[in-house]
């Protein structure tokens, strides 16, 4: 496809990474008429960030990132006005854009000229006047908890009331305000404010050498650890020209599909509890705790968060992996099959599904949904059918597809999903070639910038890492997909009745500590 | 005899207390057995009253002496309510008192009190709760109404220890109507009692809660009062069904002797596991309704009351000739 920015000067680099990407430099004035022309592409808005480039060449970088079919594009706009950085907001043409302008200007002080400017991620922590993820500052700083009010968007009217809930919930579960402005039962309005959990990722991996930043990538989404840590390791891997043994990649998708089982029947027994429905639960959580337990057994952690290193994994599979596996994935078929005909079936549990939470196809696209939300309101958006990177390159991937877009629609595809992984899993385990799992991996040259980009299994989880002097890290930005999602369910809950929305939640169940940072 | 038939009253409250978190554990039990999960032992019920009962309440700081009382007033109500219903006995001095009708406005009085009490503190989940409650209520009491009118037309009583003699003494009769009148009995109890399909006890989603809701300001002593009032609440409808529709092994008048009584708590434990296990049963092959379905939910129960007064009046003319 050919696309405007094309043409640029300098035209535009390939990116390295797991899957086709190219960078564009584009000035202050191309910035906005590159986004327009992939906007008129329909590109999947993926990225928002920027970076502190004061002590090198004295601007301020920006920088976005989209999905186009056959690629990804990487924009790169140099701020050169280093006392007021300021660029044109994206937030006109995608809106998923929005909460990312805030949190960059809440990190580095970078400004757009959007109406919404309430801070994002800077909860009373920090001063206004400070930017944490400028260079000059210093990480042990402390500032004294200054508490300020944050608006929430009024709706008025007759019978109109809000009902505050979170940041602390009745459940153990992470931290999320959400304000609902109701009429008796109905929301008409529902606000999130998030970044509770916001650790400083970004400053944390600047202060990391090369060979340990997989450690804190594996652990910035606790339901995510392999496909960050495999993200992290694919743009580290593409910019040292490094290989990864074919054993070591089969390794990773086996890892991968097995997080992704998981989580998916973790949530198909949620969904069943917050019906009403507590059977599901019990039946579901036994599913996911053998498949840790096998991944405890086989791969030395229930959770994966030690297992992706650099240049392959951390350890091979014991030998009697594979007849055990298959034991357990004949099981585990079975038990899913005989749940799903229980679950599609169940007049009460269908009638709390259906219609709740409709999410449909035309504000999916325009609001840029992605991954497994997308997929349930027919977007066809899988990384491992449409760029898919060793090894899923010979897998063909089948993708799992619903239209009606509510919650019944997201539980299918995970259904569907669950099915896909265990036919993965087979073919990979069959085609497991003997070898070494790990290569050496040599230090990167400074300044050099390369992508990560896995399809996890709430979508696509994106590293880019630029290598500074010596092996340590320069920039990292991680992003989950929950920054697109999130303003998803707020759309998804309008018209919905109060007590549904637990449900329609858990149907998204979107990440907090992954999109924090 | 004056004092035994007030040792006979006294005593009955008393099992009543006594026996009821027992009930409540036995269908938390039978629950977790029919979703394969290892259950809790029997003594949880009184174990989380002890635990409870030991700590030290905290109150909200704009909470008005109606939130402290009102626990106090729902336990009271709900052992009133005990005294009234003939579990054991009918030859009873307080079912005098009142009637079936009275019941339920005392069944009123303790969620008015529980929905003030909600409201009080000002929380959005209380107030949220405690409309919800009233929704259900106000629904739930004409269905209940009807119920007990179906009965009152087979034995021209409004009494409840009348039914069970007048059962009792024409133990051949079968009526229609009662098949129907039980049926929306059992759905005026799992809407009262906070049950699946209506309320989930066992939710920890605060948006999703009817009954908990209310709840969620109280701590110690306050909420272990309630919560026992809750399951005391619970044994009475078990009991209101029993005098209903299964009266069989109540002592009934004149039958005063000891092994009478034997009898009559042997029966009430039996047909209390059968129920508990039957509530255990619904609760769990069913997933909870969407709150709007509610209405619907009574509005059916209220109907199958009616339909047994219909067929009453319809067939019930030829039965009785």
């Amino acid at each position: 496809m050919m696309m405007e920015f094309d043409r640029f000067d300098p035209p535009p680099a390939k990116f390295p990474g797991n899957v086709p990407a190219i960078r564009v430099q584009a000035n202050a004035d191309h910035w906005f008429a590159a986004a327009e022309a992939l906007h008129a592409a329909h590109a999947h808005f993926l990225s928002l960030w920027g970076a502190d480039d004061r002590d090198r060449d004295n601007c301020f970088r920006i920088y976005g990132a989209w999905l186009l079919p056959d690629r990804v594009v990487v924009i790169e706009n140099a701020l050169r006005d280093v006392a007021n950085p300021h660029y044109a907001s994206l937030a006109p043409l995608f809106p998923a854009a929005s909460r990312m302008q805030r949190a960059v200007y809440d990190l580095l002080g970078i400004s757009t000229e959007e109406p919404d400017m309430r801070r994002w991620l800077r909860h009373d922590g920090w001063p206004e006047s400070v930017f944490p993820l400028r260079r000059a500052f210093d990480g042990n700083q402390q500032y004294p908890v200054t508490s300020e009010p944050y608006p929430f968007v009024q709706v008025e009217g007759d019978g109109v009331h809000e009902i505050p809930v979170g940041p602390v919930h009745a459940g153990t579960i992470e931290p999320g305000h959400f304000r609902f402005s109701v009429v008796g039962e109905k929301v008409l309005r529902l606000e999130e404010r998030l970044g509770y959990t916001h650790k400083g990722v970004g400053k944390r991996f600047q202060a990391m050498p090369q060979a340990e930043g997989h450690w804190l990538a594996a652990r910035l989404c606790g339901d995510s650890a392999v496909a960050f840590s495999w993200a992290w390791c694919a743009a580290l891997e593409s910019i040292t020209d490094t290989l990864c043994p074919p054993r070591a990649i089969a390794l990773r998708a086996l890892a991968l599909e097995h997080e992704r089982m998981a989580n998916h029947l973790g949530d198909l027994g949620a969904l069943g509890n917050d019906a009403g429905f507590a059977f599901g639960l019990t039946q579901f959580s036994r599913l996911k705790e053998d498949l840790l337990r096998t991944g405890a057994a086989l791969f030395g952690e229930r959770y994966l968060m030690n297992f992706i290193l650099p240049g392959g994994v951390a350890r091979d599979l014991p030998a009697h992996a594979s007849a055990l596996l298959s034991a357990q994935y004949l099981k585990l078929e079975e038990s899913v099959a005989g749940l799903r005909s229980i679950y599609d079936e169940h007049a009460g549990v269908q009638d709390r599904f259906r219609e709740t939470g409709r999410l449909d196809h035309a504000p999916a696209e325009q609001l840029g949904a992605l991954g497994l939300v997308a997929r349930a309101s027919g977007i066809q958006c899988d990384l491992r059918v449409n760029m898919p990177w060793p090894p899923y390159d010979g897998l063909q991937v089948q993708p799992a597809l619903q239209t009606s877009g509510d919650v019944a629609a997201r539980a299918q595809v995970r259904f569907d999903e669950v099915f896909a992984s265990l036919r993965l899993c087979r073919a990979l385990l069959a085609d497991l070639s003997a070898g070494p799992v790990h290569a050496a991996v040599p230090i990167a040259e400074p300044g050099s910038m390369g992508i990560g980009l896995i399809e996890g299994w709430r979508g696509p989880v994106l590293i880019v890492l630029e290598a500074g002097p010596e092996g340590s890290i320069r920039n990292c930005h991680a992003h989950d997909p929950s920054w697109q999602n999130w303003p998803l369910l707020e759309y998804a809950i309008i018209g919905n009745l109060v007590p549904d929305f637990p449900l329609i939640n858990k149907s998204f169940n979107l990440s907090y500590s992954g999109q924090d940072g | 005899m004056r004092v035994l038939t007030f040792a006979r009253q006294f005593g009955e409250v008393v099992l009543a207390i006594a026996i009821a978190p027992l009930f409540a554990g036995w269908i938390a039990q039978c629950r977790a057995w029919l979703q394969n999960r290892s259950a809790p032992p029997l003594t949880q019920t009184y174990r989380m009253l002890r635990k409870l009962f030991h700590k030290d309440a905290a109150l909200a700081v704009d909470a008005s002496p109606l939130f402290r009382t009102a626990p106090y007033v729902l336990f009271g109500t709900m052992v009133l309510a005990a005294a009234i219903i003939p579990s054991l006995a009918t030859d009873l001095p307080f079912a005098r008192a009142a009637d079936a009708i009275a019941l339920i406005g005392l069944f009123a009085t303790a969620r008015v009190f529980m929905s003030l009490a909600a409201m009080d503190i000002g929380t959005s989940f209380g107030t949220l709760g405690a409309r919800r409650e009233m929704m259900i209520g106000f629904l739930a009491e004409p269905a209940l109404l009807m119920v007990l009118f179906n009965a009152f037309l087979l034995y021209g009583s409004t009494a409840l220890p009348s039914l069970v003699d007048g059962y009792a003494s024409h133990p051949s009769v079968i009526d229609p109507s009662v098949i129907f009148a039980a049926v929306a009995f059992v759905m005026v109890l799992l809407a009262e009692n906070a049950r699946v399909p209506i309320d989930n006890p066992a939710t920890h989603l605060e948006l999703t809660m009817i009954h908990e809701a209310m709840l969620l300001e109280y701590s110690a002593r306050h909420l272990a009062l309630i919560e026992w009032a809750s399951s005391l609440k619970l044994f009475n409808y078990a009991c209101i069904g029993f005098a209903l529709f299964l009266p069989w092994g109540i002592a009934i008048h004149g039958a005063d002797g000891a092994s009478a009584l034997l009898i009559a708590v042997t029966a009430l434990i039996v047909k209390l596991a059968l129920a508990g296990a039957a509530l255990a049963l619904i609760e769990s092959v069913s997933a909870k309704l969407r709150i709007f379905r509610a209405p619907e939910f009574l509005a059916m129960a209220f109907l199958l009351a009616v339909l047994g007064l219909l067929v009453h009046l319809l067939l019930g003319v030829s039965t009785h000739a």
